[in-house]
């Protein structure tokens, strides 16, 4: 069982590697590391307390904290969704915390709601085809700047390496060979 | 469906908050209600079993608005996303 201090440890550590504060108000920030913990016995992974999740790692892998909306938020808002992670502006009082709007995409929202994945049910399939379908939306994304690779659906907003921004990145194409 | 009565002596509305057990702002939407001893009724849809998640899903969307929590109804018409204090305050008025 993680505990709630194995959480908070955590959760300090990444704040202060990216340069972020945690919730100043004590309460609110205990909520949501109970919440992450919760959600961490619950699922096996801490996703995000303020959205729902499914528990299939493919539906929830874009909201396990720190999810994907971070970066752009703290920059933006001041803090992240949930208000785990804020700016220094928001610690320090000189910026309001208010509600941040949800950028995850409806769409992910509501495949996580239906349960659903993307994933179509086992058929024999050619070895070419087999290679494509496990790629299933999924692109290589280069930040032009750094050279970071990233493996998912989208680009990341914020480059984690050398916050450039989401402009950086292009497409990598790859070209798959299978033998057989 | 679990639906949770939270009594109060403000009656004066129909309250209704769809919320998350794990979310800091739903708790905090919760403990503003409270605060304001406005009676409610709330369902912490991370709890809910599948069939009641799907009832629960098609109730919001039928609402037009989207799947994100907290979401206040007041009065079956007011509907507000987000621990929005104003708004649901000035709802409340
Ligand atoms: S919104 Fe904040 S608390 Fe929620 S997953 Fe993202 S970073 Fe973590």
């Amino acid at each position: 069982m993680t505990s709630l201090e194995e959480v908070r440890r955590r959760v300090e550590m990444d704040a202060e590697s990216r340069g972020y504060k945690l919730n100043p108000d004590s309460y609110f920030l205990n909520d949501l590391l109970e919440g992450l913990r919760t959600n961490e016995e619950r699922y096996g992974y801490p996703s995000c307390p303020c959205r729902y999740a499914t528990g299939i790692f493919d539906l929830d892998k874009d909201i396990i904290c720190p999810c994907d909306y971070r970066d752009i938020d703290v920059e933006e808002f001041g803090a992240c969704y949930c208000g785990l992670f804020v700016s220094k502006e928001v610690y320090e009082g000189k910026k309001k915390l208010q509600p941040v709007p949800e950028r995850r995409p409806s769409k992910l929202i509501e495949r996580a709601l239906s349960g659903r994945t993307t994933k179509e049910p086992a058929h024999e399939v050619k070895k070419e085809e087999r290679v494509m379908e496990a790629i299933d939306g999924m692109k290589f994304w280069y930040c032009k700047q750094c050279g970071y690779v990233a493996f998912r659906e989208e680009p990341p907003y914020i480059c984690p390496i050398c916050k450039a921004k989401r402009e950086a990145f292009a497409e990598i194409y790859l070209s798959v060979f299978a033998k057989g | 469906m679990k639906i949770q009565k939270v009594p109060g002596n403000n009656k004066k509305h129909k309250v209704f908050v769809y919320a998350l057990s794990t979310c800091a702002w739903c708790k905090k939407t919760k403990q503003f209600l409270k605060d304001k001893d406005v009676e409610y009724e709330y369902v912490d849809v991370d709890l809910l079993s599948k069939e009641d998640l799907e009832k629960v899903k098609a109730e919001i969307t039928s609402r037009g608005v989207p799947l994100q929590f907290p979401l206040i109804i007041i009065d079956d018409k007011v509907m507000i996303t987000g621990f929005r204090e104003d708004q649901i305050n000035g709802a409340l008025a």
